[in-house]
Parts: structure tokens; sequence; C-alpha cells
């Protein structure tokens, strides 16, 4: 006999996703559709206006992962119009992205995983001597961990249980036999889930000093409108800079004092998450983090790769101008498209919504037709999962040493195999691991700024393709990232200098994709399988494990054209 | 707000009814030693009665990219730690909350029920209204239903960001989803719109804090925003004004005017027709803003700012619709082509200072001020 357990909303992510899981009786879950509820077609939007602006609306996808799609917009106009940013704005523009990664990251874990994994009502019963002990123990380094700290914190959670109106807290999970933390651990991730609110106002700065604003700072097309003038106080000058600098310094130690410690602790305490919530075992990692241009893929942080069936032995190449690797179908989504099922690759898409769903207010979805308004990529018909665990698993795979370098470390701390690193577990750890390598190469974006200006250049744009007099009547270009989440992918075309189409293929379309018309899941559907529940009324491990994701849906769902749009607008090859 | 509106603590009841405070503390006193306690528990019992509920508020998404909850967590004064602790009762969030699922409905209908009334409704985002608003639901219902039901059991809306006080990016045209902002959604309950892509954090916390400090609503301006955040023009706040004045301009990304920070109306900044406080205490713990990055505004806070581009440009048919301030009426009809424009404005501003007696200021039809 099977039973449907239905989470929606799904609380603490970006945007709004519904999931339905089928679980047999045992409880364990034997199949699952995940399904983006939202969508607000940007992409129809942005036809008709000045590419130069695109950045702008292409970053109101998300304020969660601000600054993503400014940056892959930016890219996708220089590459459709030819135009070469200086070397000055290619750090800057790193630097930016960095920052972004290591800020999403820390929030995600402490204030969108975290409660999943911490009874935040067991930490009232911790000890604060031996919490200070287990702090002490678990991270030597952070400055902050004496008992009279921690008493309160614990001071200021009874005062805020007292009052009886625990807030975000209330109707919750405390007490579900899936959580294995002990008082006094909850009660440090507790203290440092507040040291973490506390912090990341503060790196965001960054984005201020070159952006002028967190969140959504400002880009532009041909590299970075914050000139850079050392000799003036009316530019990005030494001041500007060493903010940068101490904010850089303090995020690692964020990550290497806090975040990485209290992972490591949390993550002991569930060895059985290293068996549940793998998922597809398939990977893909466009690559980013250039140091030569974005069309030098070889020199990229993030090197670029697909791994299949958990083969870590052999990294398969991408080509993104292909248009036969990646294509988007619509079988199980709410899209028509011209020819049936067919996948369509992002620079020949062209989409009419169709909701076929259920007339609200609704009670389930029907797997067996349209359930989302996310559509279903595929790369080379394969359903591969993207972000942190494909990117560790890649740079792994391809040889890189800080990879290996980090991912045995926190094996050997946690004393698992390789294996373990395909699981929600393995997903989360994931995150942190490349969290510290962000904030490595934050600190080494910075110095080859500072070997940059030293060498004499002190470029920020290149204007000479700025007018839209010097381009070509008709261009194509797309602009590839690697944002927090995943892959992220903009397909620009230009004609009479205004845009006339614009596509997005967005990390959480990979991942919150439902199945294709071969019958193939998405992530998260595959990651749900074999999932026991313990309580199917609280949702506690269908949470853990789609959270392991870091969904974001405002980034998830599609593209609409404006109904009654011509086929003719449909280029077949 | 009406005092007696607040939510009332067992002292206020009392006290309502004609119970003076000596009398007050004689009912602690008896009850604490009928309850068994000690005379060491009455300044507790006195305390528990004395302190008032902190206010509900249920804050919900729509279409939205969350740029607004993400702000609001930057504030510096007072943090986010504060608010959601000490100051509000933060009882219905989706980005925060440990819940989810049914779970997380049981909340909202619950607060609405125990609080009808007093909560206060904080909408982040807006409602899609076409084909029966399927393009946003929550709980599988639409947000469309749910917003119209959260709203009418309570005190006030705040309507976070560009989204809810005007429609920002979705509702762009074409707008596909028949996204509206809420003031065109609900109507009988006061609405403070609060603007910005998303809006500066301690705009955000600050409307919150007035509220709660002044027993209060702000001041709103014709567009139902508060006059103490969307008074002034940034224009007439801006660093950079005097090097406008000097026509001292930026004219191409990392010129020399750019190194010198010059002013950045001839690369299209909107500054002239924005109202927000960006060019006052900033952005991010007063870090900076666009304009001081060497970017120029945007205009986010305002009504229909995506399509009045493109950016770049300064457009002649740009609207400054229904505003309590009179704007630069000069400045506004000399923005046809921005050349002319600026020129022409630049001289009457220099003429203006060249007449006006020393001890006067120049009169400037940009101040800001009501005629």
């Amino acid at each position: 006999m099977s039973k449907r357990v239905v989470v929606d909303p799904v609380t603490r992510i970006e945007g709004h996703l519904r999931v339905e899981a089928i679980l047999d009786d045992r409880n364990v879950i034997g199949d699952a559709i995940s399904s983006g509820t939202m969508w607000r077609g940007i992409e129809v939007i942005l036809e008709g206006r000045d590419p130069r602006d695109a950045w702008a609306f292409c970053e109101r996808i998300c304020g969660v992962c601000t600054t993503v799609h400014a940056l892959a917009s930016v890219r996708s106009v220089e590459s459709a119009l030819g135009i070469t940013v200086p070397k000055n704005a290619e750090i800057i523009r790193n630097i930016m992205q960095l920052t972004q990664y290591v800020q999403d990251h820390v929030i995600h874990f402490y204030h969108l995983h975290a409660l999943d994994w911490v009874d935040v009502v067991s930490a009232l019963k911790a000890d604060p001597a031996a919490t200070a002990a287990l702090a002490q123990k678990v991270s030597p380094s952070w400055p902050t961990s004496t008992p009279g700290y921690f008493s309160d914190v614990a001071g200021t959670l009874k005062k805020f249980v007292d009052s009886g109106q625990l807030g975000i807290f209330q109707n919750a999970y405390w007490g579900h036999p899936a959580y294995k933390l002990p008082p006094e651990a909850n009660l440090m991730a507790v203290a440092h889930y507040l040291e973490a609110l506390k912090w990341q106002k503060e790196i965001v700065k960054i984005h201020t000093v070159f952006g002028g604003k967190n969140p959504h700072p400002h880009y532009l097309v041909g590299g970075t409108a914050s000139a850079i003038n050392m000799q003036g106080d009316n530019a990005i000058n030494m001041e500007r800079l060493e903010l940068v600098h101490g904010l850089i310094k303090d995020a690692q130690q964020i990550v290497e004092g806090l975040y990485i410690p209290d992972l490591m602790a949390i993550a002991s305490f569930y060895p059985e998450w290293t068996t549940i919530g793998g998922g597809l075992g398939s990977y893909m990692v466009y690559g980013d983090i250039p140091q030569n241009g974005v069309n030098d893929p070889s020199k990229f942080k993030f090197p670029r790769g697909v791994i299949l069936n958990k083969n870590l032995s052999e990294v398969l190449p991408i080509d993104p101008s292909d248009t036969n690797q990646i294509q988007e179908e619509v079988s199980h989504s709410w899209y028509k498209y011209p020819n049936g099922t067919k996948g369509l690759h992002p620079s020949e898409g062209i989409t009419d919504v169709n909701y076929t769903g259920p007339k609200p207010p609704y009670a389930q979805l029907d797997e067996n037709n349209g359930y989302s308004f996310v559509k279903a990529p595929r790369w080379k018909g394969h359903a591969v999962e993207v972000g942190p665990l494909a990117r560790m698993l890649v740079g792994f795979a391809s040889g890189h040493d800080e990879y290996k370098e980090v991912v045995t470390e926190a094996l050997g701390r946690l004393k698992l195999t390789p294996a373990a690193l395909f699981s929600t577990l393995g997903r989360t750890a994931a995150r942190g691991l490349e969290t510290r390598l962000a904030a490595r190469w934050l600190l080494a974006e910075y110095d080859r700024l500072i070997a940059n200006l030293k060498a004499g250049d002190s470029a920020t744009a290149d204007t000479k393709l700025w007018d839209p007099k010097t381009w070509p009547a008709d261009c194509k270009g797309f602009g590839l990232e690697e944002a927090p989440r995943g892959a992220l992918g903009h397909w620009i075309h230009i004609k009479d200098q205004k845009i006339a189409n614009y596509q997005i293929v967005v990390p959480s379309t990979w991942n919150a994709s439902p199945k294709d018309a071969q019958g193939q899941r998405g992530a998260y559907e595959a990651a749900l399988l074999g999932t026991p529940m313990a309580d199917p009324k609280r949702p506690v491990e269908i949470l853990r494990t789609i959270h392991s994701f870091d969904p974001c849906l405002a980034c998830a769902t599609h593209v609409t054209s404006p109904e009654g749009e011509t086929l003719a607008e449909v280029i077949v090859r | 707000m009406d005092p007696s509106d607040r939510t009332l603590t067992t002292y206020d009841v009392l006290r309502k009814h004609g119970v003076d405070r000596r009398s007050f503390l004689r009912f602690c006193t008896q009850s604490a030693a009928a309850l068994g306690l000690s005379a060491a528990f009455v300044p507790k019992m006195v305390a528990a009665m004395e302190t008032k509920p902190r206010i509900p508020v249920l804050w919900l998404h729509g279409l939205e990219c969350t740029c607004c909850s993400e702000s609001f967590i930057r504030s510096s004064h007072p943090i986010a730690q504060d608010i959601i602790l000490n100051l509000i009762s933060l009882d219905y969030d989706d980005t925060l909350q440990a819940a989810a699922g049914f779970q997380v409905e049981e909340i909202r209908r619950k607060i609405m029920k125990d609080y009808k009334g007093q909560y206060i409704l904080a909408v982040e985002g807006n409602a899609s209204t076409k084909d029966g608003g399927v393009y946003c639901t929550v709980g599988g219902d639409t947000f469309l239903n749910v917003l119209q039901e959260t709203a009418k059991d309570c005190k006030a809306i705040v309507a976070w960001g560009s989204c809810a006080s005007n429609g920002c990016v979705q509702a762009a045209k074409p707008n596909p989803t028949g996204a509206k902002p809420i003031r065109e959604l609900i109507t009988g309950k006061p609405i403070i719109n609060v603007p910005g892509c998303p809006p500066i954090a301690e705009v955000m916390t600050g409307v919150l804090a007035y509220i709660l400090t002044f027993d209060a609503l702000p001041e709103l301006d014709r567009q139902g925003r508060p006059k103490m955040f969307y008074g002034q023009r940034l224009h007439d706040k801006c660093y950079r004004r005097a090097f406008f004045d000097a026509g001292q301009f930026v004219e191409a990304w990392d010129d020399e005017g750019a190194r010198k920070g010059w002013c950045l109306y001839k690369m299209g900044c909107r500054g002239p027709t924005t109202y927000n406080s960006c060019s006052t205490f900033k952005w991010n713990c007063g870090q900076g803003w666009p304009v001081n990055s060497g970017n120029p505004c945007i205009g986010c806070a305002e009504d229909n700012f995506w399509d009045n581009g493109p950016f770049y440009q300064r457009l002649s048919n740009v609207l400054v619709p229904g505003i309590d301030s009179t704007p630069d009426k000069i400045g506004e009809t000399l923005l046809v082509a921005s050349g002319v424009g600026v020129a022409a404005h630049l001289t009457v501003m220099a003429t203006r200072k060249h007449f006006s007696k020393p001890e006067e200021p120049a009169q400037s039809e940009n101040s800001g001020q009501k005629e």
C-alpha cells in the first residue's frame, strides 16, 4: 500500500517548489516528483531591448544568487559582439563571483540547511561548559568559545522560547528521531547560526565596492564601471582595495574557523547519510574562474567536464556550442513545443507556456502528465546533476592538486571512502570544500589584481564596441558560468542592435528537472528514491536531501514566449 | 496606531478595567502566594504580565527573486538577529522557517485567527493574475488566493520592494503573467510601499523600527512610500552634484572623468528622477552606492523603471507620475536630447547662482519642495 507525501511549500529555499513522494509500506520513497510552481517569463520580457541592459533584468532572476545572471548575461553579449574585457575586469568579476560563493554557501549551510540537522529545542538542555569544551575541540582557532559565551546564547534562546512566540522555529520537527546531535552540538550550532547571520552582511561590501550595492550589484558589458585610480580618492584606490583585502581575510577565517569545523562535526554524527540521497551519479560542469579569458577553459579554476555513472576515471569533454549536446525537453513540463517532445538547444529555443496541471487549489499533481514549470535539460540525452558536488568530483577526477588535497583530508577526518561522496552528506560536504577553495582563490585573485596594477595596467573597460553602431546586424553568442548552484548558460541572439531571442538554462533547471520523454528522472527526484522516512507527516529526510542541492526555483523556471508567436521564429537546422 | 489596538497584556487589561498599579502589584503578590511561589517570583510575574507580545508578522513570497529578504538580513542597525528575536515575531517566512509543507500553512491560519486584526502582512513579490493565477502557487493554491485570504484580517500591509510596490521586472512589458503590485490587488487595508530592487536594508528595518517605536505608521507620500526614506531625489543629495553643476561628466567608461569620479548623468544616471536614500545613508552599512562605484543609477525604486530604458540613455519620456514633490521642471523639459538638456540645465543653474543674493541660498526647482 503506498502513501503520498506532499511537501508544498518546500521552505528554506529560493522560490516555489513542491515535492510529492510516494512511499512503500515500509515508508521508503519509491517514486518522487519535483515541481517548480512559479514562472515569470523574464526572457520574453528581454525581447526587443538593448543588450547592454540585459544584465540588470537577468540579475533579477534571483536575489539569493545575486550577480550570477548578470555575469552570464554580460558574457553572452560580449561573446556575441566579440568583446574581450580587460584583465582587471576579469579579475574584479572573479572577485565578485567568488565573494558570492563564500557568502551564499555559508548562508546556505547555517540559515537554509542547518535546521534539518540541528535541533534547536534540544539546545536548551545543553551545558554551557561542555559546549565550550566541544567548540574548542572542534575549532581551536575560533576566538569565541567560552562557557560564558555559550551561556549567553543559551539565555537568549531560552528567553525567546519562554516568550511563547516561537517565530521561525514554530510547528517544526524538533524531537524527530532523525535528529542525532547531542544538546551541546545543537547549542554550538545555534550560536554559530547567529554568528554567521552577523557576518554575512559584511562580506558583501566587496560587491558594494565594485558594483555599488548588494543585493544586485551593477555589471557592465565590456568590463566594469568601477574605474581604478590609485592616485585619486573618487575611484577604486588603496583604501577601497584594503577594505576588500580585509573582508577577504575575514571570510577565510569564517570558512576555516567556523563553517568547515561545524560541517565536519555535524557530518560525523550522520554517517548513515553517506548512503542516502546519491541520485543520478552523473555530473556536469561548464567550468569557470578564468585566468586567461572565458575562451580558455584549460586555465579555469573550476575545470570543465562531465562524469557519467560515478566513473571518476573518465572526465568527458563538453562543447557548449554543439546543439546536440545540451537540449531541453518538455514532455512533463507545462510548455508545448512545435515538434512535440523533441528536445531543443537553447540557441534554437522557443517555447509556449501551457499549464496543464490541476486547477488550484489542488491536492496532488499527476506525475504521468505535465507537472512542473521547470523544463528537462539533458546532456547528450543524459540527466545530470550540477553544483558543488559536480565541481568537486570533476576537479578531483581531473587531477587538480587542491581538489585532491581538500577531499582527501575531509574523507580522512570522517573516515570515509570516496563512495561516500555520492550522497546527501557528500553533496553537503562538497559545498563546504569548494567554499574552502573559493576563499583561497579570493585572496589569489586579489593578489593578481595588485600584480596587474603594479605592472602598470589600470584599464577596467573596453569601449571599442560600446556604441551599437559598431555592431554587426545579426549575431549570436553565449555566456557560460559556474554559479554557486551549478552550471549556468545564457544564449543571446542580437538583431538590429536589439535582443531578438534570449534563452537561459539554469543550474536548478538541471537539478529540479522533471522526467523526460524516456522517463529519466531529474536530480532531485532521483536523489529521493530509497530514502526511508521515520514519520511521513514530518518530512525531515526529504528536506535534508532537497536542501543538499540548494534549490533556487526563481532561477529554474524557464522562458515563455507570448502566445501566438509564429513558428517561423524557430531556427531548424 | 491606537493604543487600544495593540495586543493587550494582562496589565493593560487590568488597567483598562480601572485597576491601579498598586492594586496590580498586590494582585501579583497574592497570585504568587496562591500558586505556592515564593516572594522571589513576584517580580517575574510582574514582568511577564507587563511584557508586550511581539507583533506577529506574516511574510509572504509571491513572484519574486528574494532580494528583499536578502537585503533585510544585511541590516546593520538593527541587525537581523535582534529583529527576529526581540522586535517582531516572524511567524511565517518560507525563506527562513524550520517547518515545511502543511505545518507552514497551519501556522499561517493560526496566526490569522489568534491575532485577528493585529498581525502585519509583509509581502515580497507579487501575484500573477493571468489564467487564474496558476503561474505562482503555494501549497497547491494560487498565490493570489493566499494573498487575499491573508490580507483579510491583517492590521496593515508592508509591500516590500519594487515587486510588491510597483510590479518590477515580471510586470515589465509584456508582463506575461499579468503580475500586479499589492495596491492593485488589495483594498481596504493600509499599505506601506517600500520600493527598490531591493530596498536598502536599513530602509526596510527602519520602517519596522519606526512602527514599533512610535506605535504609528510612518507618513506616506501619494505613492504610499514613507516620506522619511523616499522624500528627496538622489540627484539633490548626490555627492557628485558639484561635478554636474560644474559640467564635468563621465563621457565613456574608464575615461578621465570616470577615474576622477565625475557626474554620471551622461551615462544615463536616473538620479534626477529617483527618490530613495541611496545617496544619503547608502548601501551595506553605508559603504557605498552604485554612483560612487562608478555605476549610473537605474532608478530601481521608481515605478516602471524597467520600461524607462535603455539605462544608458537619457530619454524624454521618463514619467514622473503622482509624486509629492515638484520635479525639477527645467531639468525635465530639457531631457529631450541629453546634450542640449544638460547644457541648458547647467546654464540655468549657473545663472541662478550668479544672480542670487549672497545671503540667499540658490533657489532651485530641484530642491524637491512641495509648491
